[in-house]
């Protein structure tokens, strides 16, 4: 009786392991997938009423100007994560490489302890540090360069995107560079050697060296900062006091879909926006493995 | 060579405080009455509680903060049992369809979660969890990421360790609680603060589901408060420096775990 029990279950348990992962995967991953398609085809007030529009809601939104104003706004953030702030990560961590620095535990942590901050609890402080005449910000740049005192960062619609660039850099710049750490740690050490006997400097070393060893985790960085930075929203809402800014200056995709499903309830044209975005951040994910790719047949 | 070792050490110590000043004067910002919250820019000479005791008393901030322990707690504890169960599975064994299922999962990691989020409501709409904790843990119970990383670790578990628990008479179900989670300890601490920081601070899912002020999670009361007592500046930053504590503490308990489990499965390919 034993051993026919014993290889049944032995036979069966990786079905029984896997089966609440596969149950709840298709109740609340695949399904609602599959319907978002079905849904950009209506048009819907809210969960009950729905009318079949046909590719209409896609139409309208290309159309939208403050669609065009969403993607303008995310496109602009998403760039400065990639060209600013992975660059910086890239350099705090060339900083931190080694072991001969002392304190190497303590910068680390520094670096990284604003990621501990959500970006709601982010959106919060930064909303008060950016205030004019009395935030942080302003009387540390009146103090230091003159900068008017009463400049209004979350007022001003050139400056509402500055903003949240400079506080994204400030939450995310040490949190990448823990990738960055990881892949330096993991470049050849006889390379570098080598680099050394054929006279390399530090620039042609770095150049030569370091870049290629990084390559697959600087793919790897870059691919989820610009599916992270696509999903921007909870950092210009919640700064932003729950409105897209002044001129829609803090407007972005996520932000559109929210207020078009959720705040207007048409869950139909919330679908819509939602594979609009999907499509984008799957062309610039594939873009950028086939960049890295080229690269590495040439190098 | 000590020169540009005084450099690095500059350049190290500027960037640092850089990154710990705005959580300096959140710190400060809270011990500081209404009047010397501008007044000074950091600490204040006199130490005030005004800030937490409005902000015990104008919005119910205690009752956020035992949603937000509760959805967590919850949220973490499922995820970390069905991560691990599902990545064993995936790491040790050989089932029909196994291949399709990471295919499926590599799959909707690429894809945005938004795009889920009007037909989620619908569902939830229609199971009637609308408005109830249950709304954020049921969906959120399921952790792609988590059982990829379990499954990572699961890889390098010798075949012999499982054997040999077997020859001992362990059903595999003893086996994957007796054997193989004390041997991935440390990837359960990592797990256990990847999960606990997205859950603490999600917004937009809770955003959406939660309706009655009494339901809210940390973040989403904190949000509303920005709104309504818009010039409480100090007691804004009483709650944002509470709502962080649980988290930090929680990090240098785990952080060894957290770095290596964050990095795994971008070093590893």
């Amino acid at each position: 009786m034993r051993p026919l029990f014993f290889r049944l279950q032995h036979r069966w348990a990786p079905y029984l392991f896997i089966s609440p992962f596969v149950v709840l995967f298709l109740t609340f991953m695949l399904y609602p997938l599959v319907k978002s398609i079905l849904l950009s085809f209506y048009i819907t007030n809210g969960p009950k009423s729905q009318i079949f529009v046909g590719l209409e809601n896609f139409r309208f939104l290309f159309g939208d100007p403050a669609f065009h104003q969403a993607v303008w706004n995310t496109c602009v953030y998403a760039s400065a994560s990639i060209f600013l702030q992975l660059p910086l990560s890239l350099g705090l961590a060339l900083l931190l490489r080694g072991s001969g620095v002392r304190g190497r535990n303590f910068f680390r942590f520094g670096f990284f302890s604003p990621h501990l901050l959500g970006q709601v609890f982010v959106a919060v402080l930064f909303s008060v540090i950016f205030i004019p005449k009395f935030g942080l910000l302003n009387r540390v740049l009146h103090f230091l360069f003159g900068v008017a005192v009463d400049t209004k960062w979350l007022g001003n619609p050139d400056l509402v995107m500055p903003a949240l660039v400079l506080t994204s850099l400030w939450m995310y710049v040490g949190f990448n560079m823990i990738y960055f750490l990881a892949a330096l740690e993991g470049v050849d050490a006889s390379l570098y050697e080598a680099a050394q006997v054929d006279g390399a400097g530090s620039f042609k070393q770095f150049l030569h060296v370091t870049l290629p060893g990084i390559r697959g985790v600087a793919v790897f960085v870059a691919i989820l900062s610009t599916i992270g930075s696509f999903q921007l929203f909870e950092l210009p809402y919640v700064m932003l006091n729950n409105t897209a800014g002044p001129d829609n200056a803090g407007l972005t995709v996520v932000m559109y879909l929210y207020q078009n499903g959720f705040v207007s309830g048409d869950l139909g044209y919330a679908s819509a926006i939602g594979w609009t975005l999907t499509f984008a951040v799957l062309i610039i994910s594939l873009l950028q493995m086939q960049i890295s790719g080229t690269w590495k047949t040439e190098g | 060579m000590n020169g540009s070792r005084a450099v690095l050490y500059a350049a190290l110590v500027f960037c640092t405080v850089l990154m710990l000043t705005p959580l300096v004067w959140l710190f400060a910002a809270t011990l500081k009455g209404p009047d010397d919250l501008f007044h000074y820019l950091f600490f204040a000479p006199r130490l005030s509680s005004y800030n937490f005791e409005q902000l015990f008393t104008q919005i119910p901030y205690i009752r956020f903060m035992v949603n937000s322990f509760f959805v967590t707690g919850s949220t973490v504890l499922v995820q970390l049992f069905f991560s691990s169960l599902g990545g064993f599975a995936l790491a040790k064994y050989e089932f029909k369809g196994k291949k399709l299922i990471m295919v499926l999962m590599l799959a909707m990691m690429m894809i945005p979660a938004q795009v889920m989020l009007a037909p989620m409501y619908e569902l939830i709409y229609s199971i009637g969890l609308v408005d109830s904790h249950l709304g954020l843990i049921i969906p959120g119970a399921v952790s792609i990421f988590g059982i990829f990383l379990f499954r990572q670790s699961m890889l390098d578990l010798p075949d012999d360790l499982l054997q040999a628990g077997r020859i001992d008479g362990c059903s595999e179900l003893r086996l994957y609680w007796n054997v193989v989670l004390p041997v991935s300890r440390p990837m359960i601490g990592a797990f256990c603060l990847i999960s606990f920081m997205g859950s603490w601070n999600n917004f937009l899912w809770p955003q959406i589901v939660l309706h009655h002020q009494d339901r809210f999670t940390l973040p989403i009361g904190l949000n509303q408060m920005v709104g309504l007592y818009a010039q409480e500046y100090g007691a804004m930053m009483a709650g944002t420096f509470l709502a962080v504590v649980p988290v930090v503490i929680l990090f240098f308990i785990l952080q060894r775990e957290f770095i290596s489990g964050l990095t795994a499965g971008a070093v590893k390919g």
